[in-house]
């Protein structure tokens, strides 16, 4: 049992070959290919316009490749190409095994029904129908995004920026995603505020063993939270390695500006 | 004017066509929205444009017409539609759910048990149950091509958890035949029952939102509700003030300023056949006594 639970680990949950997109003459992204292993946070770095965003949708099967292809071993062990799912699978994939935080907690979240509501979503998609049971995970959710629970019927309008975003990872992360995909986070969150969701994060992570691949611009967001940076630019990954290996010690020059860049505190 | 003015039921046949191939289409895939061209009719929208079209292209010669508004046979909306097709087909009417082929409603469905030669058409204002759930119209479509009800019971769930008990007393939505959930129109959920496995056929048009939609005769029809918050009818508890009757839906109608009210079926025929048959409530002699105060009996 063991060795099977070590096999799982060992083979890559998301494997990405050759991927490409182009928009008319513009190639958004071009020829990237990884491995993404259970319980793995990969970051994805690097400025506007440079494919990050692009990548995920890639990646997410938001949007269909030009070229190349994306596989996901699904919960059975049966790796599959993203692009021959059926769309109710897809959507399925989606609201089950995947997780996607967006920037903008109003795009992942219902403004307007409750914070239980929100949580619970997920689980009445997947047939849970005991109201009573719904309400208990969702607050027990709740508690663990550290949001009062005395503020479970409340709609997400009515929530701050902080606990607006917490609210969306604590509805992603419901039904026990094994893959999170975030786009920026973090963005648009003041400096304290940012330091407590990434310190949520950091935990959540770990503790479900989730596997993530995080889109950021910010390089302190990618050294806390990430095992491995992929940097981007003109669509390519130009660097790629472990997290302090890059950040540290970096080869390109691109990385090395970016880098530098970072105001020191 | 001596030449009618009108094709048979004001429509033209190219048009009654289409909608009753559009209606064919929605008895095929039972509570699936089939769009339609809907077309202007001489009334405005939300007094049944949509109930009006279906009618007009089902409607034949022998078939004999009624039309409720809430349960009433004699409101504005329904005397004007009666009138609107004694007029333009030439059809006799009638108040009498029972001798009625076609019947034409808003908001209820008649306490009388529908038999299996009768239609029933429902006057629909919005089609789409997860309509003030999700605002797109191409995102609901999608939802019901692929099955995706969870967003339903998220209303469901707010009810209950604002209210504590799923209060969603009207337009309660319904899974048809096992697959598609379905608004059933603002008919009360007191009414939601009779729909299930019902003998007369059940068509749904939506004038303004351009859908049609049916529940074919003898099809499963189920409320959805959660295991620990079953679906519960809902009923005002007290007898009919006029009839007497106990299982019937009211209407609560206030009398004074003093908080004086009374309870009275809402389903007018129903209401007066049972008085004719000798049935009486509490304050059957009400409206004679309203009278007596006007002064002209002293």
């Amino acid at each position: 049992m063991v060795d099977h639970a070590a096999l799982e680990n060992d083979q890559p949950l998301l494997v990405a070959t050759s991927l490409s997109k182009s928009f008319g003459r513009i190639a958004a992204c071009r020829d990237v290919s990884f491995a993404l292993y259970p319980g793995e946070v990969v970051a994805i770095v690097g400025e506007s316009g440079s494919g990050k965003s692009t990548l995920l949708q890639l990646l997410s099967g938001q949007l269909a490749a030009s070229g190349g292809h994306v596989s996901y071993r699904m919960r059975d062990g049966v790796a599959r190409d993203l692009a021959t799912l059926g769309e109710a699978e897809r959507r399925f994939l989606y609201r089950t095994d995947w997780g996607f935080v967006h920037q903008d907690p109003a795009q992942g979240l219902r403004m307007a029904v409750s914070a239980g509501a929100n949580v619970g979503e997920r689980l009445m998609a997947v047939g849970w129908n005991h109201y009573g049971r719904i309400r208990e995970t969702a607050s027990d959710w709740l508690t663990r995004v550290e949001i009062d629970t005395a503020r479970i019927d409340d709609a997400p309008r009515t929530y701050s920026g902080g606990m607006r975003q917490r609210l969306q990872i604590a509805r992603n992360l419901v039904t026990e995603p094994r893959l999170v995909f975030m786009d920026e986070p973090t963005g648009g969150l003041d400096v304290s505020v940012q330091a407590r969701l990434l310190d949520l994060l950091r935990s959540l992570v770990a503790e479900l063993h989730l596997a993530v691949i995080i889109v950021t611009h910010d390089l302190a967001v990618a050294r806390l939270l990430s095992h491995r940076v992929m940097v981007m630019k003109g669509g390519r990954v130009i660097e790629t390695g472990l997290t302090d290996q890059v950040l540290d010690d970096p080869r390109e020059p691109y990385t090395q500006l970016l880098v530098s860049s970072i105001l020191p505190p | 004017m001596n030449a009618p003015a009108y094709n048979f039921a004001y429509l033209d046949e190219q048009t009654k066509r289409m909608i009753r191939r559009a209606i064919l289409k929605a008895i095929a895939i039972p509570g699936y929205q089939v769009p339609f061209a809907s077309r202007e009719m001489p009334m405005p929208y939300g007094w049944g444009t949509g109930g009006v079209q279906v009618t007009a292209a089902i409607l034949g010669p022998a078939d004999v017409l009624k039309v409720i508004d809430q349960g009433s046979d004699d409101t504005t909306n329904a005397i004007s539609i009666r009138k609107f097709f004694a007029k333009t087909a030439g059809v006799a009417t009638t108040t009498a759910t029972d001798e009625a082929t076609v019947i034409q409603t808003r908001h209820r469905i008649p306490e009388a048990t529908l038999h299996a030669n009768q239609v029933l058409v429902y006057q629909v204002p919005i089609p789409e149950p997860l309509r003030f759930l999700e605002p797109r119209e191409t995102e609901t479509r999608r939802m019901h091509a692929l099955a995706e009800y969870g967003l339903m019971h998220v209303k469901l769930y707010e009810d209950i958890a604002r209210f504590g008990h799923i209060a969603t007393a009207y337009a309660y939505p319904v899974k048809v035949n096992a697959r598609y959930v379905m608004d059933p129109s603002p008919t009360p959920k007191f009414d939601n029952p009779k729909m299930d496995n019902c003998p007369a056929l059940q068509l749904f048009g939506a004038g303004r939102e351009k859908r049609i939609y049916a529940i074919p005769p003898y099809t499963k029809v189920v409320s959805l509700d959660f295991e620990d918050h079953p679906f519960e009818p809902y009923r005002f508890n007290a007898p009919c003030a006029l009839c007497g009757a106990e299982n019937s839906y009211l209407d609560e109608i206030v009398t004074d300023d003093k908080g004086g009210r009374m309870f009275v079926c809402s389903d007018t025929d129903y209401c007066e056949s049972r008085q004719a048959a000798g049935h009486h409530g509490s304050l059957s002699a009400a409206p004679y006594k309203e009278k007596a105060q006007g002064g002209t009996n002293g």
